[in-house]
Parts: C-alpha cells; sequence; structure tokens
C-alpha cells in the first residue's frame, strides 16, 4: 500500500516539529527518513501510525489515496517496531507475538489455534524458532528487535514503520540485522518507512531516502542519487565527508575525498591544479586517505586507491599536484 | 563478610556499628513490641481472651475493618487514576496535582479531622443543610471513613506515580498500533506491569487505614460500641485504667504491623524477580 503524505504541520506548544513536510511512499518501496535528532522524523513516522496528530486543518495523509486522518492508530493496520522495542516485559514471547491477535473482536479472532500456527510461521519467518516460551528479558538485543517486528507482523499490516530500528544494538549485530533486513524486506514486498540519523545505514538499506532537516524535507531521492547529487550544502555534509573549498569568487565547492585527484608535483598545471603538502597518511584500510595542506592554509581530505599510494610513493611533507571536478 | 574498596574501617569499627544498630533496633522498635505481648497476657489468658470477645471490643474490630474495607479499595481506585492521569498525560498543572496528591502526608492528621468537622458537624458549613435531611455524618461513621479516605490518599499514587513513570508509555503505545482497546490495555499490558507497586501500595495503605487515630479521634465522637474503631477503643481502655484490656487489643493491630511486614517482604521477594526494572 502507497502512502501519500501532503503538506503535514505540527506544532508542540510554540515549536514547530513538522512545516509543510509532503511525501511520497510508493507500494512495496523501503523507505528511509534520514535526519539528525530534532529534524521531526520520529514525529512524521508517529502521525503516519496515528500515535500521533498533525495540526489540524492543514494537510493529509493518505493510505492508498484514503485520508486516514479519522482513522484510530489501532485500525490503521500498520506494523510499527518501537526504538526500544516496547516488549510486553511480562508475556513470552509467544504472548507477545500473538497480542495483536488476541486483542481482536470475537468476530474476527482467529481460533487458538490458528494463532498458535500463525505465531510459529512468524517466528519462523524472523529465525527465532524455539524461542517462543522465553521472555524478553532473556532474549539479546537483536532478538528482541526480531520479536518486536514479529509481533508488529502479526496483524498482517499493510504498512511498516520501524523508529531507529538499529538504534539500540551493537555494530557488528547492526551490520548483520540490517542486511537481513533488505532480505527480508524484498522477501515479503511490505511498504516500509524506517527511521535513521544513520546516513550509512539509509544508503545501504533503502529505495529512497528522505532526507530531514529542522521540520523539513530537504531532499528525496534514490541514495545513489542523494550522495551524487546533494541538492544543498547540509545534504553534502550530512551525507559523508565532504571538503569546503572556498573559490575565488566567494563560492564554496563542496568536493568528497574520493573525487579529488592527485598527481606528482612535476606533472603540476597551473589551469586546474593546485599544489598541496602531505600532512597526514592513513593507509591501513581498504583505501588510503589524506590530509592535504592547500597553498592558502586550507587543509583538505583525499582519498585514493592503495594501489595508487603504491605507484605515487608518497609519505609525509611531500608535495603533490590536486585537482578535483 | 567481603571487604569492598569503600569500606576500610577495622574489625572493631565494624563490629561497634553492627552492634549499637542491633542494640537501637532492639531498644526502639523489638522492645516495645515484646512489651505490648507481655502487657496483655500479664493477668493470664482468660482476661486477655474476655477483654477481645467483649461488645465493645468486637464492634470496634468490625468497625474497623469496615472503614478499610471502605478506604482501601477506593484509595486503590483514586490513586490508580491520579497515577494514570500524571503519567500517561502531559497536561497544565501535572506538576500541581501530583504536589496535592502529597497533601495528606504534609498535613496533620488532626488538621484533616478538623476540616471535617468544619464542613460537617452541626455549627459547620453544611451543617444546617445535613440536620434538615437527617444525615450525620460527624460522629458517625461516613465522618470516620472521609478521615480515612484522606489520610490514607495518597498511599497508592505515590507507590505507582514513579514506577509508571519509568515504565512510560511505550508499551501502551505499542497495544495500541496492535488495535488493543482502552480496556484491553489496562487489563493485559499497563495492570500486570504495575501489579507488585499496587499491591504494596494497597498493603500500605490498609496497614494505616486500620491503624490511624489522629483524624479519626477528632470525627469519631467515641461512642463506645458505635463509633470506636481499634485504635480509638485501645486509648478509651487506656484511660479508664483497664491496661490489659487495652495491650490486648493493641496486640490485634501489633500483629496487623508484623502481617503487615511479612506480606511486604514477600512482595518484594516476587516483584524482584517478575516485577520492577528490567
Amino acid at each position: 500500500m502507497s502512502i501519500s503524505i501532503q503538506s503535514i504541520h505540527k506544532s508542540f506548544g510554540s515549536y514547530l516539529a513538522l512545516d509543510d513536510v509532503s511525501l511520497e511512499v510508493p507500494q512495496g518501496s523501503l523507505t528511509a527518513l534520514l535526519g539528525p535528532s530534532g529534524s521531526g522524523k520520529t514525529t512524521l513516522l508517529r502521525i503516519v501510525a496515528g500515535l500521533d496528530f498533525a495540526d489540524e486543518g492543514r494537510g493529509k495523509i493518505l493510505f492508498h489515496g484514503e485520508n486516514v486522518a479519522d482513522v484510530p492508530a489501532g485500525e490503521r493496520q500498520v506494523g510499527f517496531v518501537f526504538q526500544h522495542y516496547a516488549l510486553f516485559r511480562h508475556m513470552t514471547v509467544a504472548e507477545n507475538v500473538a497480542f495483536g491477535l488476541n486483542v481482536m473482536p470475537r468476530h474476527r479472532r482467529p481460533s487458538a489455534a490458528e494463532i498458535d500456527e500463525r505465531v510459529k510461521e512468524l517466528l519462523h519467518l524472523v529465525r527465532l524458532d524455539g524461542l517462543d516460551r522465553r521472555r524478553p528479558h532473556e532474549l539479546s538485543g537483536g532478538q528482541r528487535q526480531r520479536v518486536a517486528l514479529a509481533r508488529a507482523l502479526a496483524i498482517r499490516p499493510k504498512v511498516l514503520l520501524l523508529d531507529e530500528p538499529f538504534g539500540a544494538l551493537d555494530a557488528q549485530v547492526r551490520k548483520d540485522l540490517r542486511r537481513w533486513l533488505r532480505v527480508f524486506h524484498d522477501q515479503i514486498g511490505l511498504t516500509t518507512l524506517f527511521v535513521t540519523h544513520d546516513q550509512e545505514e539509509a544508503l545501504e538499506l533503502a529505495d529512497q531516502v528522505v532526507v530531514m532537516r529542522q521540520a523539513r524535507v530537504e531532499q528525496v531521492g534514490p541514495p545513489q542519487e542523494i550522495f551524487d547529487h546533494p541538492r544543498t550544502p547540509f545534504v553534502y555534509e550530512f551525507l559523508g565527508n565532504v571538503n569546503k573549498i572556498p573559490h575565488a569568487n566567494g563560492e564554496v565547492r563542496y568536493v568528497r575525498p574520493h573525487e579529488m585527484e592527485i598527481t606528482f608535483a612535476a606533472e603540476y598545471d597551473a589551469a586546474r591544479d593546485v599544489l598541496a603538502d602531505v600532512t597526514h597518511l592513513f593507509s591501513a584500510g581498504p583505501v588510503a586517505s589524506l590530509s592535504l595542506r592547500l597553498g592558502d592554509g586550507s587543509l583538505v581530505e583525499a582519498e585514493i586507491s592503495r594501489k595508487q599510494l603504491e605507484e605515487l610513493a608518497l609519505s609525509v611533507g611531500d608535495r603533490v599536484a590536486v585537482r578535483w571536478p | 563478610m567481603k571487604h569492598s574498596v569503600v569500606t576500610q574501617e577495622t574489625r572493631v569499627v565494624r563490629w561497634l556499628l553492627i552492634a549499637a544498630t542491633l542494640l537501637i533496633l532492639g531498644l526502639f522498635l523489638l522492645l516495645p513490641l515484646v512489651a505490648v505481648f507481655i502487657e496483655a497476657l500479664r493477668q493470664g489468658w482468660q482476661v486477655f481472651w474476655a477483654a477481645l470477645h467483649e461488645d465493645a471490643a468486637r464492634s470496634a474490630v468490625g468497625l474497623t475493618i469496615a472503614m478499610a474495607a471502605l478506604a482501601v479499595p477506593l484509595n486503590a481506585l483514586f490513586g490508580l487514576a491520579a497515577a494514570w492521569a500524571v503519567t500517561k498525560f502531559r497536561f497544565r498543572g501535572r506538576a500541581l496535582l501530583i504536589t496535592l496528591i502529597d497533601l495528606p502526608f504534609a498535613v496533620s492528621p488532626v488538621v484533616a479531622g478538623v476540616v471535617w468537622i468544619l464542613l460537617f458537624s452541626s455549627h459547620g458549613w453544611f451543617g444546617a443543610f445535613l440536620a434538615k435531611h437527617d444525615i450525620a455524618i460527624i460522629f458517625a461513621w461516613p465522618g470516620i471513613m472521609l478521615a480515612t479516605l484522606f489520610v490514607t490518599f495518597p498511599f497508592v499514587a505515590r507507590e505507582l506515580i514513579p514506577l509508571m513513570e519509568s515504565q512510560g508509555t511505550d508499551q501502551e503505545e505499542a497495544a495500541v498500533t496492535l488495535g488493543a482497546n482502552g480496556w484491553q490495555i489496562f487489563w493485559r499490558v499497563t495492570l500486570p506491569n504495575i501489579k507488585w507497586g499496587l499491591l504494596y501500595g494497597v498493603l500500605l495503605c490498609n496497614a494505616r487505614a486500620m491503624g490511624e487515630f489522629g483524624a479519626v479521634s477528632v470525627v469519631s465522637g467515641h461512642i463506645r460500641g458505635e463509633t470506636n474503631t481499634l485504635p480509638l477503643h485501645i486509648e478509651v481502655l487506656y484511660n479508664e485504667y483497664q491496661f490489659s484490656a487495652a495491650f490486648a487489643c493493641a496486640t490485634l493491630l501489633a500483629m496487623l504491623a508484623l502481617l503487615t511486614l511479612g506480606l511486604k517482604s514477600a512482595i518484594e521477594h516476587f516483584s524482584g524477580h517478575s516485577g520492577r526494572g528490567h
């Protein structure tokens, strides 16, 4: 199901959390809401879920073309995974997953046997077979996260909403779970919207990235496009390392470290190159990164392949010629 | 005993501290408790038994239980509602409400009693109205009821507010998105999460409801066999120099205290395993 957000405003007292936000989430896509804290991304997610309400009389939220402003959260059929999972502490894993089914009105509620069957399927889907009798406090962070996911999926939601899904996990689990979620999403094809402040996570995982800043949407697009063609300086800086190089005409150029080209000082071409000194060299990674001091004293970062580093045989203090697109 | 980095006192100092603590505990807490039982039985079992079976004593016990049976559930309900309101919602005047809940703890119980007198006695603000409709509040059980309600109001709320505050609203919100209605959320999510805290508050509330003296004393009128609760009955007996009878009745309150302590540690034991914290 597609989600269409049309000029939503939200204020808390005098604080403006969302300022005329519009956004299309296509059917079946995996969309990331990316932004620093306080940019309004979680508020937007909660409004889509029906846990918060946009300011009245302005804007709409459509699920598959239908306005859901007056539909209570419980009837929107959204699966919501909370940042800290919000598992029911006093229930077992199976009871947690079955909750959404057990609270259905009698005429819609599946039989006990069907519920058991469904819980089993879901736990299998999120690879937690055999943990049905555990309680949340007996599980690892990654396992809890998947219980929360299974619980949200139990009600057969039309949309899946995830608030900082990997925020509370350590680095390794985070990476594994991220890849797993991507595969999982492609498997079940559910329209998914997730909030993150981690640009790497958004770029790796999403089909569509929505960059937010100070209550507004800054840019929307596929990860590649966002990364290669940031529309504003903010997006440029937020999406990864970038050099800000002031030009003579007062304009500032944004150049990513890997876009910097380095050659021998002997090949210096005054028409397009700048001379620089190597002040720092870091080569213990897949690529080598250099700190360079330009003629005006400003420092920039450059990334080159290890192979090129060897060819140039650089060391700290060497003078090189640098150019950028 | 394990040494820790922060306790570098010598063995002697440690034993002295422990001995002093035990001595004070024994002198001020244990000794009076034992004294109650010794005094009660000084004139033998028969006198003890007779004091408990006397009509006035029975009536006092009955009234005390009845008052607690009314006040505790009501205050459990009020406390729950108040804690729910101040922790699950943000609204203007919230801080004031939290402060007001504590008022009965801050004010002397005697003042609480006098306020009811001011309102409902025959010379009070609503006295004429009550007299016209033949309603007795002061020097009757409704007055005792009001006084008991007032002094025991904070117990449940005070116990639940920090607990519910620390739990936040995440689980309730999760239940909402899963389609649960308000009633289901309360019974299946909120209540199981606070049950031990609630029980603890109810227990303390009950102990105070049965033991309250000051506020009740002001509004009761001390009508023997009618408006005397157990603590008031004990005072009457004592003033009449019936020491053994007074202490015999006091053993009931002492046993209530012991029972309360026992249940309290049981609750702490169980809640430690499945209740509070993560």
